[in-house]
């Protein structure tokens, strides 16, 4: 076969079909919209605007708050009419910014650029930090910052995260089959940063049309090409995915800088380009709504802020009860106990199901199948872990490299016993890491 | 919305595979040498397999109600280990004996301990040398087709020459279920291919056991002799069966194959140099305590840990 992967991972049923064929939709809309100042890894982002200011659709209305943060944008033209707490899809209440929209989308006038190969360096990083680009596969850790590493020259290969691993989310795929010039476009300008370093699109074979494509577009860039992965979760994990497109192993102590890489995702790469070729700042972004509860599963062009609940209400509703709502893919999302809650730069979809599986089947004794072994990515031995961090057994979970958890998930997945070996294992690192920090 | 939406960690979806799923596969994988035994050795055989699983199971569930835990009995654990002692078991046991063994596997040497995944040793095996050292005289007469004698493997200890093809299909004496190497082998494939065993620890066995019988074993690499050893006695329902046992086998990778080397030395040890002819349930049984060290030895480096150099802070 000759696909490039990792060792370990699970084949979840993917649920890609209910969404995959659906065209990217605008939707636009209405009433107040929510944007949390925390939307990445770092410090918050500190407001600009002061309730009752009038905006307009690409105004700054907060600022990054350091180095490793990020600023925030308006989506739509209308007034602030609070900065208070609000909850968000993890459940958390943090503070934001509420602007209700006047529905007119005025926009400020944004400056594109002609000729980007005549920008330096700093000024390419500056125009991607100026328009508060995070990565939005998820963890939202500040573009600027990862572009920035320490050793510039070191870096060898940038790796465009177009894996998609993730069950039931199509909107990576439908960005590369509609625009996959601008994700081209995106990794030219991160190239343009590092002179020498090759450019790898990394794409499952499960979306065998996207390889196509983007092969045909890379064809005449000699520091451009397109590796086909095998479809197996998670094989966008940024770990797996360095392993599987240039065989360098990172552990979680190191960077991808470390191994000479940078990982950005699809939505990443575009967003880049939209900042320093377009001059926007972030504001959209694609966004599925899928799941066998919902009436009519979709691709939204979205604007941050929007509301859950108009987005389900814009695919139509549920067409059956929903048990669990969902914040992204079924392996890795968050489960909501309640869907008003804003999307932000790193929210990719909403899932609705009509079965829990987590709380469907009943938890019974570990068997010592050791399936949790196979299926962990990080090649640990989960069941062990789940025990020690069950049983508080610290210095044990250290030894049995816990911390190296990645939290994807597998263990839990395929445990025959049904056991939440993911969220013990995730809960003990969460704590071991806080004891760490305190011994500081 | 009039219902509260279930919150969990994640992820939210699960593999279709459960314990009773496996159990059953296990199951299924055993019948081809459960229903040679059958034809082989004739009714009383069947018997014996029956009293022994219910035996297992009933077991399990009177222990569960006494001790007011809820009944684990639907898993089907106990049913593969009173199948596999029923396997364990000569053709011409006294049924209550059969009956006695499923009670020692499951209470003593299970939920004794804990339960199913707290064992550390294999109930069927366990309860095998529990009635071998009990009842030594019924538990080593092997008789076939009506006429009592020596096993192939005892023939072949003592120098006697043997019919390894009879004993690659199992038409020879032995326990009920280890005579036909080639019924375990078909069952064994099926394991492989449904993903319920790989190959680390019935391959590093097998391998391991034979390099021993080569260089230990007298007769030089003498294919005949090779053939014998691996089809006679119950290795080959050792290896693919009881030594894959996932309660009772190391769960890192490299402590499989440690545990497989253990096993084949042991086996090699137990038959060549021991009393009896046979040595594979105690080299297992034994190999079983060993796990816990075996695994401490054998904590697998996670990914991109690279490996510390010699000398470094130790």
């Amino acid at each position: 076969m000759g696909l490039k992967t990792f060792e370990g991972g699970v084949h979840p049923a993917d649920g890609k079909e209910l969404s995959k064929s659906k065209p990217i939709k605008e939707l636009l809309p209405t009433g107040e919209l929510i944007f949390p100042l925390s939307q990445h890894i770092g410090a918050p982002a500190t407001p600009v605007v002061a309730v009752g200011d009038s905006v307009l659709k690409g105004q700054k209305i907060a600022e990054a708050g350091g180095f490793v943060s990020s600023p925030i944008y308006s989506s739509v033209s209308g007034t602030v009419k609070a900065i208070a707490k609000h909850r968000v899809t993890t459940g958390d209440m943090v503070e934001s910014i509420v602007i209700e929209s006047d529905g007119l989308f005025n926009e400020v006038e944004y400056s594109p650029c002609d000729d980007v190969t005549a920008l330096s360096n700093e000024e390419i990083i500056n125009k991607i930090k100026e328009a508060g680009v995070v990565g939005m596969g998820g963890a939202g850790f500040p573009t600027h910052v990862k572009l920035s590493p320490k050793e510039p020259e070191k870096i060898e290969y940038i790796i465009a995260n177009c894996a998609e691993c993730e069950p039931y989310l199509t909107s990576d795929y439908r960005r590369m089959v509609e625009q996959p010039e601008k994700l081209v476009e995106g990794m030219r300008i991160i190239l343009q940063l590092f002179p020498q370093a090759k450019g790898i699109f990394g794409i499952e074979d499960n979306k065998a049309d996207c390889i196509e494509t983007i092969s045909k577009l890379v064809a005449n860039e000699p520091r451009m090409e397109v590796c086909p992965l095998m479809t197996k979760y998670p094989q966008g994990g940024e770990r797996q995915l360095i392993h599987a497109t240039t065989g360098r192993d990172i552990n979680s102590k190191m960077l991808p800088a470390d191994a000479g890489c940078i990982v950005d995702n699809v939505e990443t790469m575009v967003a880049i380009y939209n900042a320093v070729k377009l001059g926007q700042p972030l504001t959209n972004r694609i966004f599925t709504v899928t799941g066998d509860a919902v009436c009519e599963p979709r691709n939204f062009y979205i604007s941050i802020g929007t509301n859950y609940q108009q987005l389900l209400e814009a695919a139509g509703g549920l067409i059956h009860p929903a048990k669990k709502m969902i914040a992204g893919g079924p392996m890795m999302g968050f489960s909501m106990f309640d869907i008003d809650v804003p999307t932000t730069k790193t929210t990719s979809a909403l899932l609705c199901m009509t079965e829990d599986e987590a709380s469907k089947y009943e938890t019974t004794a570990c068997i010592n199948c050791g399936r949790c072994v196979e299926a962990c990515p990080e090649k640990l031995v989960p069941s062990r872990l789940a025990d020690y961090g069950e049983r508080h057994q610290m210095d044990m979970f250290e030894k049995w490299y816990g911390l190296e958890c990645v939290e994807c998930g597998s263990c839990s997945y395929v445990c025959p016993a049904r056991r939440p070996l993911a969220q013990s294992v995730k809960t003990m690192k969460k704590q071991v890491l806080a004891e760490k920090r305190k011994q500081k | 919305m009039s219902d509260l939406l279930n919150v969990s960690s994640n992820p939210h979806v699960r593999d279709k595979v459960d314990t009773q799923r496996i159990m059953l596969l296990v199951i299924i994988s055993l019948l081809p040498a459960t229903v040679f035994g059958i034809f082989n050795f004739g009714i009383h055989s069947l018997i014996l397999v029956a009293v022994s699983i219910i035996s297992c199971v009933l077991s399990e569930y009177v222990f569960e109600r006494i001790v007011h835990k809820k009944s684990t009995v639907t898993d089907l654990s106990a049913v593969v280990t009173g199948l596999l002692l029923a396997l364990n078991l000569p053709p011409t046991l006294p049924v209550w004996m059969a009956a006695l063994g499923g009670v020692f596997a499951i209470v003593v040497v299970k939920m004794l301990f804990g339960g199913l995944g707290q064992n550390f040793m294999n109930p069927a095996l366990g309860a095998r040398c529990f009635l071998l050292i009990s009842f030594t005289g019924p538990m080593t007469t092997f008789a076939y087709d009506g006429v009592t004698g020596a096993t192939p493997l005892a023939l072949l200890k003592a120098g006697e020459p043997v019919d390894t093809m009879s004993m690659l299909l199992g038409t020879t004496s032995g326990t009920i279920g280890e005579t036909s190497a080639l019924c375990l082998i078909i069952g064994a494939i099926f394991l492989i291919l449904c993903g319920v065993i790989d190959l680390k620890i019935p391959g590093t066995y097998i391998i391991t056991f034979v390099i021993f019988i080569v260089l230990f074993g007298g007769h030089g690499f003498d294919t005949n002799y090779i053939v014998a050893q691996l089809c006679g006695g119950g290795l080959m329902l050792g290896a693919f069966f009881m030594a894959t046992d996932y309660v009772t086998s190391p769960i890192t990778p490299n402590g499989k194959i440690l545990f497989g080397i253990c096993l084949g030395v042991l086996t090699g040890l137990f038959r060549i140099f021991g009393a009896s002819a046979e040595g594979v349930s105690y080299a297992i049984i034994f190999s079983n305590l060993l796990v816990p060290l075996i695994e401490r030895v054998t904590i697998p480096r996670a990914f991109g840990i690279v490996k510390e150099k010699k000398g470094g802070d130790k």
